[in-house]
């Protein structure tokens, strides 16, 4: 009962509401109660994560399981930006309440909160995020290769757009006359014509193909007929 | 080929650009040009709420046109109030706020020009709710005032009463949902700008100029955005105050007033891109050649 029926009924009852709220005026308050319900799950969802977090990587750490000192430096990062955080640890006094410590600037780069988010997480983010450059380079010399005319086709589409967003689409075509009869040629041109035509059209195919799915999916779910976030015993 | 020399290569292509400060012309295309015209065509003082969707990650791409977004924004006497749907988000608006407003903008004071409302859980839930009542979800701004004490946004029931949204995104939630929950369920109401990445900009086209008025992509998109805001608010007097001041406290003499480097930061990475992109370029078709090479040798044994 607890594990199975309550949690349909909950589910069947909000996308109910959900759905006759966005199409009928009197019941948007309805729809708002139950995604403001929603908004105070996503934010419980942390804590949640948090102790998911900490029992995975506690696991690893205790079977001594492949990796598990990289276990040990997440826990350790997670154990230790949260404690900045929640007891706000050498936050800035705040000039209006000096006396009171957790009214503090704990943000600052002056406070050991800010300090971590500006040199440590937010370099380490940036640098893996920079270092993708490498590795699509290193895959294009491997993977890209003229092998039919479907890749002969990706193969132009991806030449014109990595010239046509940069300076070089004006050294290559920017003798072209802008509003002459090739200016379709120019590769600026082509690669926004391509984007915004070609590229379009594809991904309002695919996007009306996933709302149609995420429609059908949804309706088994409010019906009960799809059981499967459901915890199985 | 070891792929150690294709990651020096990059390197060399990314590097020597950033050494040499190559910097190529850049001309606004359309969407750049309708993005900053939307911006222009609000009354001054009118209210822009701008969605910080981004983290570090995406600093690199996203920073420039935040810079540029805020700047033109705050050159029009807009009143701004700053937003995140993601945990990371509020950081980069506070950083923002701290780059470009305080210093070119010391006339905007936080609650009557501009308010920090902070980040938000519950993605696409938070943007269903806050067209509808803003107090539901943001009770008090981000350092706990309570909203209706917020002077810029005294009487502001629902965000149906901001101008322009600006939406500067990394992915979910970002400015696919903006433009489904905030624009397509309330046409009349919103005038959505965005920023994006490049990966994710084929997904928001077909948004593009039905849901979204105006829509910055990449690198590229901010750089040329940045060329038109610099062109007519690069300068400005406030600029100029503060450059004097800085001269002043350096010592360094009388000189002409400077586009600050903060906001060319997108024209600036252009030259790594060229660069970057004409190596990529290369490598397929050294990869193709070596490729067709092998094959017809293999054939003619």
């Amino acid at each position: 009962m607890l594990k199975r029926t309550i949690p349909l009924l909950i589910t069947a009852l909000a996308g109910a509401i959900l759905i006759v709220a966005y199409f009928s005026p009197a019941t948007t308050n309805w729809g708002e109660v139950v995604t403001d319900w929603m908004n105070t799950l996503a934010a419980v969802a942390f804590i949640l994560g948090g102790g998911n977090l900490l029992f995975v990587n506690l696991e690893k750490i205790s079977s001594r399981r492949a990796g598990w000192a990289y276990a040990a430096v997440t826990l350790l990062a997670f154990v230790v930006t949260l404690t900045f955080g929640i007891f706000k640890i050498g936050a800035v006094p705040n000039p209006q309440f000096p006396a009171t410590p957790w009214a503090g600037d704990y943000e600052s780069v002056r406070a050991p909160f800010g300090w971590v988010y500006e040199y440590v997480l937010s370099p380490l983010t940036a640098t893996m995020f920079a270092m993708l450059a490498f590795y699509v380079a290193s895959a294009a010399f491997r993977a890209f290769r003229a092998k039919n005319i479907e890749a002969i086709l990706l193969l132009g589409t991806a030449f014109v757009i990595l010239l046509g967003r940069t300076a070089a689409a004006g050294i290559l075509t920017g003798w072209i006359p802008v509003d002459g009869p090739f200016a379709i040629l120019r590769l600026d041109t082509l690669a926004v014509n391509i984007m915004q035509y070609v590229s379009t059209a594809g991904t309002r195919a695919v996007m009306m193909g996933i709302a149609l799915g995420i429609a059908a999916t949804s309706l088994r779910l409010i019906l009960g007929l799809d059981r499967s976030y459901l915890v199985s015993d | 080929m070891d792929r150690r020399w294709i990651f020096l290569a990059m390197m060399l292509a990314v590097g020597t650009p950033i050494l040499v400060q190559l910097r190529p012309t850049e001309t606004a295309g359309p969407l750049s040009k309708a993005t900053f015209d939307a911006i222009e065509a609000m009354p001054e003082g009118s209210r822009v709420l701008l969605a910080f969707d981004y983290d570090p990650a995406s600093e690199g791409e996203l920073q420039p046109m935040a810079n540029a977004f805020v700047h033109h924004c705050a050159s029009k006497g807009h009143r701004l109030a700053f937003l995140a749907l993601w945990p990371l988000g509020a950081q980069k608006a506070t950083e923002t706020v701290d780059t470009i407003l305080k210093p070119f903008h010391p006339e905007y004071k936080l609650g009557t020009d501009y308010c920090m409302l902070g980040y938000k859980a519950g993605n696409e839930g938070v943007i269903k709710v806050i067209v509808t009542t803003l107090l539901q979800q943001f009770p008090t701004d981000a350092s706990g005032t309570p909203l209706q004490e917020v002077p810029m946004l005294k009487g502001v029931a629902n965000i149906q009463a901001f101008d322009l949204i600006i939406n500067i995104s990394a992915g979910y939630p970002g400015a696919k949902e903006w433009a489904q929950y905030a624009t397509s369920a309330y046409p009349d109401a919103f005038t959505l700008l965005v920023g994006t990445t490049g990966v994710q900009s084929n997904q928001l086209y077909p948004y593009y100029p039905g849901q979204m008025e105006g829509m910055l992509v990449a690198i590229k998109g901010a750089a040329e955005y940045e060329v038109l805001v610099n062109e007519k608010y690069g300068k400005t007097k406030a600029i100029a105050e503060a450059q004097a001041a800085m001269r002043k406290s350096s010592g360094i003499g009388e000189s002409e007033t400077q586009v600050p480097p903060v906001l060319q930061e997108g024209q600036r990475r252009m030259g790594p891109q060229l660069i970057a992109h004409l190596l990529m370029v290369s490598l397929i078709v050294l990869g193709n050649v070596v490729y067709f090479a092998t094959r017809t040798k293999g054939a003619t044994r």
